[in-house]
């Protein structure tokens, strides 16, 4: 894990990839920061050794999947039919249709698969299988050590703006069953494995907001609206999910954290053409929808400035500062949402 | 406010049924290939037209007079209709919704399992997201730019996905089709379109639906 204090053997691989990546023009991201950074995250940074891998060799071609990967997750025809099996495909219809198959736990419009790119199968969309083998983990996040189910509560409370089930609850023996399904073949602790989280993008100086929203509205608006709420079917469901507003993830959300919209959208969007954008446009964008309004935190204290200094205090979140006329966070429409 | 703009519009709906029964000028009319109520005749690849966004069709017209959609039978067509009536026909074909037109084409069971599994979840391994991902699902389609599916010819989807694989159709938004079609062998986009074309265009299965009568 990169959240906590890192240890010598992290260290090692730290100092290892710096030697790497002068070779290859990357630069490995500042260890203080990215456990800052981390502190705000849904989802861990990417280890050093993820990134170097992940990231794309030039010349290739747009929208092709990064890089080979480590691993690869079993294949659905090796799902067992017995009870097991029963509960690998619920989880897995969960992650597909999650509006319909955990409603009760679900408090805006986004599925699980909007950011786990193929039911949780696609590196470097926050594969279920890497995480599955990184638990249980000390999390910065909430300063404790934290089960695979914990952690799936966070997705629920969080990204979907909704409610923690609880432990054992059907929804979550499902994801977890689905998730060590995903995962068997990858060694328990890899926390190295390529692909795992989203790609670490060095770091820019700053964001150009202005520039960000060009991009958005060249490259993003045709699926999510150019006001960012996404787009639904003729039946009610929602294809494209809304980036902000009432009805896209709370302010506690990984995704609220720029460097992980950053990567994520770097090596996934426009869905079907990830790696086209270059860093610098994937940062903006990423910081122009992080820098509008969503539900609020579910762990506010109170007042903005107060939930910044506890939750948000990194450059990384626009949680608390003033954008436009508004702070973020002063405003918010309510979190945990769930009918 | 509603009043005054709901008077244009119903003399340009009206234009539109016209235009679409009987032609304008040089340009003939839709329902000689389209059919009476825009069902399409589907082996013969005449698509199916009928309830799909208004936006989308008038994009569509514009794209066979700039060339980046290119039809022996539709470019001139749309060339010769007047630009000022484009919005009423679409407005029109817009509005219907007749049943699925029938098709001699033997169903491919086969084809339509695999298609109806790439349809929906893709093939992320070759980068390939399921059709429905954008389209909604089962194909009812999406907003302006994310035509319907259900229920369309299976020759016509076959077609336009070849189209785009060799550049002969570039109207797609920011060359999201050209990119998928490129990653589709002849097996996955004869089986997409297979199963597209056994949906009704409500997006439930075609076939299914009729099995209760039977």
């Amino acid at each position: 894990m990169t959240d906590g204090k890192p240890s010598a053997g992290e260290w090692l691989v730290g100092l290892i990839f710096i030697g790497l990546a002068v070779l290859v023009g990357y630069s490995l991201p500042h260890k203080s920061d990215m456990a800052r950074f981390a502190d705000n995250g849904d989802q861990p940074v990417a280890p050093a050794k993820a990134v170097q891998k992940a990231a794309p060799a030039s010349g290739v071609e747009k929208g092709q999947p990064a890089a080979k990967t480590a691993f690869t997750p079993p294949d659905d025809s090796k799902i067992p039919d017995d009870d097991f099996g029963k509960m690998v495909k619920l989880g897995q219809a969960i992650f597909h249709d999650t509006q319909a198959n955990a409603k009760e736990f679900v408090g805006n419009d986004l599925q699980c698969s909007n950011c786990h790119i193929d039911r949780g199968r696609l590196a470097n969309s926050a594969p279920l299988w890497a995480a599955y083998v990184a638990y249980p983990a000390y999390r910065s996040k909430n300063d404790h050590v934290n089960t695979f189910q914990e952690r799936l509560q966070g997705c629920f409370r969080y990204s979907m703006n909704g409610k923690a089930p609880p432990f054992n609850d059907k929804v979550l023996v499902a994801l977890e069953s689905y998730a060590y399904f995903l995962a068997q073949g990858l060694p328990t602790g890899d926390t190295k494995v390529a692909g795992r989280g989203y790609p670490a993008l060095a770091k820019p100086a700053n964001f150009d907001f202005q520039k960000g929203e060009q991009v958005y509205q060249a490259k993003c608006a045709l699926c999510h609206g150019a006001d960012g709420k996404g787009q639904k079917a003729a039946d009610g469901s929602t294809v494209f999910p809304p980036l902000w507003g009432p009805r896209s993830f709370n302010w506690g959300a990984g995704m609220g954290s720029i460097n992980n919209a950053a990567g994520f959208i770097k090596a996934n969007m426009p869905l079907t053409q990830g790696n086209s954008l270059s860093d610098e446009d994937a940062w903006n964008v990423a910081a122009f929808l992080d820098s509008h309004e969503r539900p609020q935190d579910p762990r506010f204290t109170g007042s903005a400035a107060g939930t910044r200094k506890k939750y948000h205090d990194s450059r990384m979140s626009l949680y608390g500062t003033k954008v436009g006329d508004t702070v973020l966070g002063e405003h918010s429409p309510p979190s945990s949402t769930v009918p | 406010m509603s009043i005054l703009l709901a008077y244009p519009l119903t003399a340009r709906a009206a234009g539109g049924r016209d235009i679409f029964l009987h032609g304008v000028g040089e340009a003939a009319a839709c329902s000689a290939c389209h059919g009476e109520a825009g069902e399409g005749q589907p082996d013969a690849g005449f698509p199916r037209i009928a309830g799909l966004d208004a936006a989308y069709i008038e994009e569509q017209l514009k794209s066979f007079v700039a060339g980046t959609r290119k039809d022996d039978t539709m470019t001139p067509i749309a060339n010769a209709l007047p630009e000022a009536d484009r919005a009423a026909v679409a407005n029109y074909v817009s509005g219907l919704n007749p049943p699925l037109a029938a098709s001699e084409a033997k169903q491919d069971k086969d084809g339509i399992a695999k298609g109806a599994e790439l349809a929906t979840h893709g093939n992320w391994p070759k980068g390939l997201a399921g059709c429905g991902q954008c389209h909604g699902p089962g194909g009812i389609g999406v907003g302006t730019a994310f035509p319907k599916l259900a229920g369309q010819s299976a020759a016509y989807i076959e077609k336009q996905l070849n189209d785009w694989k060799t550049g002969n159709r570039t109207n797609d938004p920011l060359a999201l089709m050209a990119g998928v079609a490129k990653r589709l062998d002849d097996d996955q986009i004869k089986a997409v379109a297979a199963y597209y074309a056994s949906r009704n265009p409500d997006g439930t299965a075609a076939a299914e639906a009729k099995e209760p009568a039977q």
